[in-house]
């Protein structure tokens, strides 16, 4: 696994997004504060076809813990990148951890 | 259990109808007596061929697909792909295949679909000449197309050549249609459609010939083809798309002896069995009294009474409705039962709406009495109603034209109430569910249209029906006495009014705390805006508090308005679109600087196109140091004052409208309420400022200020009402004040005031009676309210250029300095705008 520190943890809102660059891809990390966990999912929006998804909001709908793309609000599930409205929509998800106060991304 | 002891059925051809029927069979509850195999010619399981076309817009297979080869496994259904069946041995009750597989059978299933049927025309199977009809044919006419194929031209101007046509301008190419009868969709429309129809297709820059019988494909000299017509002429093309009707696909059942109509197609009877009483043939292959029904719905509908017929149900085809509705290259079509007014003393209705270039005809019966038919170009919004009337032979209103004239009146209801629907009326033609099967899914516990959907599949085919549907739906749960849930979402079971006293009253400052005490789970887009909202309102707090961010949409987040391809717009606030040259130049520097399309909005500001997030911040730096603040204009909030010039320079102006709209502007900057607010205010009663269509209007009079209410713009405008009149400064200021404290206390979320006073009990009266004489004693608090709000403003972006860490998030990558790769601009009257799909693939292209 090759682990790339993007930034501190502090660089990132809870709850809320930022999106690094990881060996040529685009990845959305989002912060939850609630359970003070980090997700990692592919930052491009394959509905919306714009590299938008880590600005997106999160929303927990039917119980999923989902980014809603800001563009025309589909929901990503974080966890599976699959899309709630038309599950034929799949994001790639990445392994995130935080190494003392640095966020790493595996990609 | 033993598998000898099933029956053993075999479904030749896994297209829609061959895929319903197994659906079907696998869902009744002898499903287990059966051991089923289905065989497809084509590489994969059934897709929806009804959506073909919507395989240009993602390139894949994928999204079409019905079923998938593990699904089918599951289910314990053997499926054979690429394999095709070449012999019946109707004795021995055993098929062959072409990959050498002899399989027996109880009962067969013939659902053999349809072949495109090509002309024979000299030259017809030159190179690039396609039919339209599975993926591997769009796929084939994609790869011609990037191959450099320039002009494309569809020989059949019926629904699938239309369709077939959009493809192709899809595709890049220029269009062509080439229809033998005088008019498009010469089976569903009229002359009348059909002109108006061919006029919209020919706007979107597709050639249209009409009455040409093409003679000869032969060498072109400018494309690679020339047509040669009957008449004469000739057209040049790259590319030919036969869509020129279709044939039952009857070839095995001929060579297995079985009935066939004289034109082609398995003669079946009303139970859907072939001349052999254990073959069944169903769909696009099979002739019911001598009619071949070339849509999905009767197939499936005779899929279904195959099933019946063999595990012993006594369901029978009766024949199938063929009306239909689309919308071909973004024009609505419908046609309706006796489109053509063919029936013996029919009496037609025909509405031409030319400026808005709609049409509508209805076929009625000699005595007015019932609908025979009709026909809808432009506009087919009473599709559902029409329908309905046709098919449940609902007796006509006295003025049947009423049914397609334009509604005018405040209270012309002239569309069928779902109430009046008999139990058997068909509301999704798709899966046959009638009205009491609706009714049926709620009494059995659905309580919402997704339940309904999903109990009895209403809705899910081409979506013609949702409407209709929806309206059905909540009748029936409001009949039943079910309240319309109005919980905000699954993590708060109150209103946005409940939820802002609560905000009021507990005196809450945070989602966190909200959530704790009212509330459930983590929050979604719905609630965490809407609270957002109300907190902003109540305590005007910076809204990128770091309590706060994470519950701000997508324009609120990054104070801009995202655009189609992320990047945002920019609107300083321009209060009463009073500006200096020295300002307006320093807008036109910064858009020169940074290449943004620059444009004046409706409500008198300019809006700059085309900023990228790391661009936010420096763009907003000049434009705070020119003196310039946020307009807002990503918030739910105060938008614009628009005014006319008034009294400072205007020969007619009564009193000073710029001025006035700029000290309201200033006064309410940055207040947010439940939905965006705009106001305007004119000089004089010639009202060049439209106040009378914005939420708060003011107009100039001789003796002081009218004020007018609740009206907007939008989809659905509302002229505002006129509240008070002849107002002096300082009680019109104050009025407002109370008036908008109290929108933002009592309306619902996203609502607007013109919705928000509709809805108010009492209407007009009662929102007089507590703003002006101050009937529950609230003006005071609201007033209050009011003066909080004035005093807490900020210029959001102001606030946030002060704070380095704020700054952070406005680069699109946190740990690297590169910006979007995926954004595209081309130039259109000389500014930039994003590129379109097209122009992106075409742009590529060229660079690679």
């Amino acid at each position: 696994m090759n682990w790339k520190t993007i930034c501190e943890l502090e660089d990132i809102d809870p709850n809320t997004g930022v999106c690094a660059l990881v060996n040529g891809q685009q990845v959305a990390v989002f912060r939850l504060a609630e359970q003070d966990q980090l997700f990692a999912i592919g930052n491009y929006d394959p509905a919306g076809k714009a590299n938008v998804l880590s600005r997106g909001l999160i929303a927990q709908l039917n119980g999923i813990t989902s980014v809603a793309s800001p563009l025309y609000k589909h929901h990503f599930c974080l966890s599976s990148g699959i899309c709630q409205e038309d599950t034929n929509l799949k994001v790639p998800t990445y392994e995130v951890r935080v190494q003392g106060s640095a966020v790493e991304v595996a990609a | 259990m033993s598998s000898t002891s099933k029956q053993r059925i075999i479904v030749i051809g896994n297209g829609m109808v061959g895929h319903q029927f197994i659906e079907s069979l696998l869902a009744s509850e002898q499903a287990d007596q059966f051991s089923i195999t289905t065989f497809s010619e084509e590489p994969r399981p059934a897709y929806d061929r009804v959506h073909l076309s919507e395989y240009f817009a993602n390139r894949s297979a994928d999204p079409l697909a019905m079923a998938t080869e593990a699904q089918y496994l599951e289910s314990g259904v053997e499926i054979l792909l690429g394999d095709k069946v070449v012999s019946i041995d109707r004795q021995q009750r055993q098929v062959s295949s072409a990959n050498g597989k002899t399989l027996s059978y109880d009962k067969l299933v013939l659902a053999t679909g349809s072949y495109p049927f090509v002309p024979p025309i000299e030259g017809n199977d030159r190179k690039d000449c396609f039919v339209y009809r599975t993926i591997e044919d769009l796929e084939a006419i994609t790869a011609s197309a990037e191959a450099g194929a320039k002009v494309g031209t569809v020989i059949g101007g019926g629904l699938l050549g239309l369709e077939a046509a959009k493809a192709l301008t899809d595709l890049g190419m220029e269009a062509h249609v080439v229809e033998f009868a005088p008019r498009l969709m010469a089976v569903q429309l009229d002359d009348g459609g059909g002109a108006l129809l061919k006029q919209k297709i020919e706007d979107l820059g597709v050639g249209v010939h009409l009455s040409k019988a093409t003679s000869a494909i032969v060498d072109g000299e400018r494309c690679q083809h020339r047509m040669s017509f009957a008449d004469g002429e000739s057209l040049e093309t790259d590319m030919v798309v036969f869509s020129a009707g279709i044939r039952p696909q009857d070839e095995l059942a001929r060579s297995s002896d079985l009935e066939i109509g004289e034109r082609g197609g398995i003669v079946i009877n009303n139970q859907c069995q072939t001349s052999d009483p254990d073959i069944y043939a169903i769909g696009e292959c099979a002739l019911w009294n001598q009619r071949i029904f070339g849509l999905v719905a009767p197939g499936y509908q005779m899929a279904k009474v195959a099933v019946s017929h063999i595990i012993g149900g006594d369901a029978t085809f009766t024949g199938a409705d063929m009306s239909t509705k689309l919308k071909l290259m973004g024009v609505d079509v419908a046609s309706i039962g006796d489109a053509q007014g063919l029936t013996p003393g029919a009496r037609i209705y025909n509405w031409f709406d030319e400026p808005d270039q709609v049409y509508k005809k209805i076929v009625v019966s000699e005595d007015k009495r019932h609908l025979l038919g009709a026909v809808l170009v432009g506009d087919a919004e009473e599709y559902g109603t029409l329908l309905q009337y046709m098919l449940n032979d609902i007796a006509l209103p006295e003025y049947p034209e009423s049914l397609i004239l334009p509604n005018r009146g405040d209270d012309g209801q002239t569309g069928l109430g779902v109430g009046a629907l008999p139990e058997t009326a068909q509301i999704c033609s798709c899966h046959d569910v009638s009205k009491g099967d609706i009714r049926a899914a709620i009494d059995g516990g659905c309580c919402s249209v997704g339940d309904v959907k999903g109990e009895t599949k209403a809705g899910t085919g081409c979506g013609g029906c949702a409407q209709l549907l929806t309206s059905l739906v909540n009748h029936e749960l409001e009949e039943r006495g079910v309240s319309v849930n109005r919980d905000l979402c699954e993590h708060f079971p109150y209103t946005r009014q409940e939820l802002y006293h609560l905000v009021r009253v507990g005196r809450i400052e945070t989602f966190a705390e909200l959530i704790d005490q009212h509330g459930q789970g983590h929050g979604c887009e719905i609630c965490k805006p809407a609270v957002a909202n109300i907190l902003a309102s109540c305590w005007n707090d910076y809204v990128l508090k770091r309590d706060h961010i994470g519950l701000q949409d997508t324009n609120d987040i990054y104070l801009g308005n995202m655009q189609k391809d992320g990047t945002y717009s920019i609107v300083p606030r321009i209060a009463g679109g009073e500006i200096t040259p020295e300002k307006l130049i320093v807008i036109g520097e910064v858009a020169k600087q940074y290449g943004l399309y620059t444009k004046i909005t409706g409500g008198q500001r300019i809006d700059l196109f085309g900023a990228q997030l790391h661009e936010l911040p420096d763009i907003w730096r000049v434009l705070v140091d020119a003196g310039f603040e946020t307009g807002h204009a990503y918030g739910k909030s105060v938008r614009t004052v628009k005014s006319c010039v008034g009294s400072s320079w205007c020969r007619f102006g009564v009193d000073d409208s710029v001025g006035l709209a700029i000290e309201i502007e200033d006064r309410y900057k940055g207040l947010r309420a439940p939905h965006k607010l705009k106001f305007a205010v004119s000089g004089c009663t010639r009202e060049c400022a439209e106040a009378q269509s914005k939420d708060i209007g003011v107009i100039a009079t001789e003796n002081g200020w009218n004020l007018y209410v609740c009206g907007n713009g939008g989809m659905k405008p509302r002229h505002a009402d006129l509240f008070a009149t002849d107002l002096d400064h300082d009680t019109l200021i104050k009025t407002i004040d109370r008036i908008l404290m109290f929108y933002i206390r009592t309306a619902d979320r996203l609502q607007r005031t013109s919705v928000w006073m509709e809805n108010l009990e009492g209407g007009l009266d009662y929102l007089r009676d507590v703003i002006l004489e101050d009937s529950l004693g609230l003006a005071e608090d609201l007033e209050a309210e009011m003066a909080l709000n004035i005093e807490n403003y900020q210029c959001e972006w102001a606030t946030t250029l002060d704070d380095e860490q704020k700054l952070k998030r406005f680069s699109h990558f946190i740990n690297n300095d590169e910006t979007d790769s995926n954004l595209v601009f081309v130039e259109e009257r000389q500014q930039r705008r994003p590129a379109s799909d097209e122009e992106r693939s075409q742009l590529i292209a060229k660079a690679s």
